[in-house]
């Protein structure tokens, strides 16, 4: 069969929603685009875990505790679910760290923020892992079979996540003065990054429309972003928190809020390399990576240690 | 000639670049571990189902693994786990010679057979 035909194969199942699976032909520019994509999820995931692990041994109670050691423990499952997608695309697991920690891979820039007080931990579940939840619910109907059904396992987890940061919030913001200070603070902090997750407007956004003609992209970044924020306006109310925008504003005619424009410059400045934690971020993972050698050489040599005394079992 | 500066990049960077990439790779060898393909029965009286993958040095270190990867919330009361590359598969790209026998048999559908309404249970 000719190029031209395996295309045409190939575009019929995209237009009948009909899923891609791994052994599928698609384009070169299919399979490179979707290891970029799905590495680099991967990435965040991995490299999200370190803001919040950060405040593990500092939760308030036994209980937040537990919590955020389940949340964290999550993402690095998330990550491995799509570590686990990115090679049903034809390269290793080894190349795909490599791209991390070579600084060849981007991830998401919202990790490259700081997380200073425990109010932070509450901002990180309920805007954040909030934005996230709007991305992946999109990507559940992705064109890609491994990539959708790993979303849909994320999403089952994502949920708690966003609801214990809110509950976080909500804790302080009935609190006392200071608490409900430290909440303010949080959000004021958090809010332009989350907003910045989805990317950069639909029109200088270069990868959007081959993304979109192949449905890997289901809705676009402007979209996404018109949604969260409708959605999280409503929730700060019940917090009590003012979000820092002062062009926040419900217009009728729209049925949308208004929003202010973000800080492109300070967007550019993170994903290029320039934003407050980047370089602490993958010197934390390159330096996970190198102390976990001896593991993964022990490992391999029990493995061996095992299989000969069963062989000599049997002998 | 050996590259004793390695280079790191912190952002966003054009596909032909790769920072210090070579550090990974002389250990690799001694600690690569091989895939698993991991399939869990959710509940008894259900089939194992195909979940994902994961690297383990061996198959007792792939179903602990797969314990923590896949069943955190109790999805699973059985595991299984056998090395991608015993798995063997049906080449998509035959499908349609592969499968063609089967797609002009109509007569293998209940609804090709007409029955007088008066024909109860069947």
């Amino acid at each position: 069969m000719s190029i031209k035909d395996l295309e045409k194969i190939f575009l019929d199942k995209i237009e009948k929603e009909i899923k891609i699976e791994p052994k599928d032909w698609m384009p070169e520019q299919y399979r490179k685009t979707l290891i970029r994509q799905i590495s680099q999820h991967a990435h965040s995931e991995v490299v999200g875990m370190l803001p919040e692990g950060n405040w593990i041994t500092r939760a308030p109670t036994l209980k937040r505790k537990a919590i955020l050691l389940a949340k964290v423990q999550d993402e690095a499952g998330h990550g491995l679910y799509l570590y686990s997608a990115t090679e049903t695309l034809g390269v290793s697991r080894e190349q795909t760290i490599n791209d991390l920690h070579s600084g060849k891979a981007k991830y998401s820039s919202i990790f490259n923020y700081p997380t200073l007080t425990w109010a932070d931990i509450g901002a990180i579940g309920w805007l954040v892992d909030g934005a996230a939840i709007l991305n992946q619910v999109m990507l559940c109907r992705t064109s890609y079979g491994p990539y959708a059904r790993a979303m849909v396992r994320i999403c089952k987890e994502e949920s708690f996540h966003q609801r214990q940061g809110f509950e976080i919030l909500l804790t302080l913001s009935r609190g006392t003065d200071v608490q409900k200070a430290m909440c303010q603070d949080a959000v004021n902090r958090w809010w332009w990054p989350s907003l910045m997750m989805f990317g950069p407007h639909d029109s200088e956004s270069t990868h959007s429309e081959q993304s979109t003609q192949w449905k890997i992209k289901r809705m676009s970044n402007d979209e996404l972003r018109q949604k969260f924020v409708d959605m999280i306006a409503e929730q700060a109310k019940i917090l009590n928190v003012t979000l820092p925008d002062p062009e926040l504003k419900w217009n009728p005619e729209r049925n949308h809020y208004d929003f202010g424009e973000i800080n492109w410059e300070e967007f550019w400045n993170v994903v290029k390399g320039n934003g407050p934690c980047n370089k602490q971020r993958l010197d934390a993972r390159r330096k996970a990576w190198q102390e976990g050698e001896w593991v993964r050489q022990a490992a391999a040599v029990h493995a061996e240690k095992r299989k000969a005394r069963e062989t000599q079992q049997v002998a | 000639m050996k590259n004793f500066i390695l280079k790191y990049y912190y952002g966003d960077i054009p596909e032909d670049k790769s920072g210090g990439a070579a550090d990974a790779r002389q250990t690799a060898t001694q600690s690569d571990w091989p895939l698993w393909e991991v399939f869990i029965r959710s509940k008894q009286g259900l089939d194992h189902k195909h979940v994902g993958s994961l690297h383990a040095a061996d198959a007792q270190m792939a179903i602990e693994n797969a314990r923590d990867v896949y069943t955190r919330r109790m999805e699973g009361v059985s595991i299984w786990v056998v090395e991608s590359k015993y798995i063997h598969a049906s080449n998509p790209e035959e499908a349609e010679s592969f499968y063609e026998p089967a797609s002009d048999k109509v007569y293998r559908h209940p609804t090709f057979y007409n029955l007088p309404d008066e024909v109860k249970h069947m």
